[in-house]
């Protein structure tokens, strides 16, 4: 069976610290006078984007030419798709031109899903984020640059990699539209974490029983007792209407500015997926502060995808189980 | 049940690596502009070894360091992909050094391949040598190391166990009946 990369909620401890040890390794290629690796010579990774994105796409760009891997990159807007074709049509098109990996972005949730199981091509399926369902990659590097940035304050297992072990971490915004949210919180769970998702309650999932964290409303408590907060965007393109009142409002109550982050610990670090509104969820002066790590975050994508696609393809069979199929 | 063939014991090890660093001293006109890179797992100490013993010899610190060829392997798509090992090349890089990689067994020559190939992103460096504590034969590439702790000429499908006392307690080379 092809092994994909779908959902965080995937991925085991064992699973999880292999992709950030193998980034760890990879992360050096950044430094080397020459950035590429044969590894994945003659193997062809597509990707499909059916939602605007550019970070996500060029990191997952980089990361697979410097794998030397062939590269196709496929939006959706000015395509076949924009005249109608299915995402089945497309799926069976890229079989026929040999694609080996398939990196899709689709703003219905559930869309990697059906492209890794419904039978239509031969090809490893990683998720770049799909809906407001998940985005796995983002958690992975998410994960990666924790690791890096506060090795001291994580608490190393007897054995094996260190985790996220005695880490806690507010993921706060706009909850509920976000896949990087959902991510986040089943993978800094599985590997050892404290969350604690903080947003207006319009903003907060009806249904997060089953999510391995706990809530809040009330951001100014949380802050002094987290070790990393992650800003979340807010996601304009999914809303319509009536979720708050104002922008000057939300970002009152809910906007990490100044005042707020110095109720953080001195170790901590601000994490913000990226694109960011400032001004709205994060003031300008705290993303471009001592404690923000968003850059590192960036540069740590394109080693942490770099390892999802060697160890999607590097072998004759992935190093990646899928555990629930 | 017989007993396992020992091929070198940990006297055996040690005067083969004190005689490769007179060799690696006396070919070069010392070792000022040596690094060693140990290739995982087992080339790793025994370059740090090496390091140990030309410091003694030529009074000069003599880099040492590991290098993961596991990205580069012409066999990646016969197995599943592997874990990788930790590179480290020292703060001198490579370029126009003398780069030694110590390996423990030579037998394809197809890590050494990769090795070079994955020397040459780094730099540029001046010269290539190989050193290898066991040279078993059976090579499929074109490749000879400069310097051997013994030659050992075996079946191609015996095993030969370098066993190191950083890693595995003991110091000593044993050869076996099933390649692993």
């Amino acid at each position: 069976m092809k092994a994909h990369l779908l959902s965080t909620a995937d991925l085991d401890r064992e699973g999880a610290l292999q992709i950030l040890d193998t980034a760890q390794e990879l992360a050096r290629v950044a430094d080397m006078p020459i950035k590429k690796m044969p590894t994945l010579r003659g193997r062809t990774v597509v990707n499909l984007f059916f939602e605007d994105s550019t970070r996500t796409r060029i990191s997952f760009e980089a990361a697979a030419k410097r794998l030397s891997a062939d590269v196709i990159n496929f939006a959706a807007k000015g395509s076949s798709v924009s005249k109608g074709e299915s995402l089945k049509d497309t799926a069976l098109t890229l079989a026929a031109m040999g694609a080996d990996a398939v990196v899709i972005r689709h703003s219905m949730s559930g869309a990697p899903h059906q492209l890794a199981h419904a039978d239509w091509m031969d090809a490893h399926v990683i998720n770049a984020g799909d809906g407001t369902h998940e985005h796995p990659t983002q958690a992975l590097l998410d994960a990666f640059t924790l690791r890096n940035h506060l090795a001291d304050h994580i608490s190393a297992p007897k054995q094996g990699s260190v985790g996220l072990d005695g880490l806690h971490v507010a993921i706060v915004g706009d909850v509920l539209h976000s896949r990087v949210a959902r991510s986040n919180v089943h993978l800094l769970n599985t590997l050892g974490a404290k969350v604690t998702v903080v947003a207006p309650p319009t903003l907060m999932p009806l249904h997060n029983d089953g999510w391995p964290c706990e809530v809040s409303y009330d951001l100014d408590t949380v802050l002094p007792q987290v070790d990393a907060v992650m800003m979340l965007r807010v996601q304009r393109e999914r809303m319509e209407g009536g979720f708050f009142p104002s922008e000057r409002e939300y970002s009152q109550r809910y906007g990490l500015d100044e005042r707020r982050a110095a109720l953080l610990p001195d170790h901590a670090v601000v994490m913000h997926p990226g694109p960011m509104n400032r001004g709205l969820e994060i003031a300008s002066r705290v993303a471009d502060s001592d404690r923000s790590v968003i850059i590192d975050q960036v540069r740590n994508g394109v080693s942490v995808r770099m390892a999802v696609l060697y160890l999607l393809l590097g072998g004759n069979e992935s190093a990646l189980s899928e555990v629930n199929a | 049940m017989t007993a396992v063939p020992v091929v070198l014991d940990a006297s055996d090890i040690s005067r083969a690596l004190t005689r490769i660093a007179h060799e690696i001293v006396e070919r070069n006109k010392g070792c000022a502009n040596v690094v060693l890179l140990g290739i995982p797992t087992r080339g790793v100490p025994l370059a740090k070894r090496i390091a140990q013993r030309l410091q003694d010899i030529d009074g000069t610190q003599v880099p040492s360091g590991s290098i993961d060829i596991t990205m580069y392997r012409d066999d990646l798509r016969l197995k599943p992909a592997r874990a990788l090992s930790i590179t480290e090349v020292p703060v001198e890089g490579v370029d126009d050094k003398l780069v030694i990689l110590v390996d423990d067994v030579l037998f394809s020559g197809r890590t050494i391949r990769a090795a070079m190939d994955a020397v040459s992103d780094l730099g540029r460096p001046q010269a290539i040598q190989l050193a290898t504590l066991v040279d078993r034969g059976h090579r499929e590439l074109p490749i000879r190391a400069d310097y051997v702790g013994k030659n050992l000429p075996t079946a191609f499908d015996e095993a030969v166990h370098v066993h190191l006392s950083e890693l595995d307690g003991e110091d000593s080379v044993v050869l076996g009946r099933d390649r692993s």
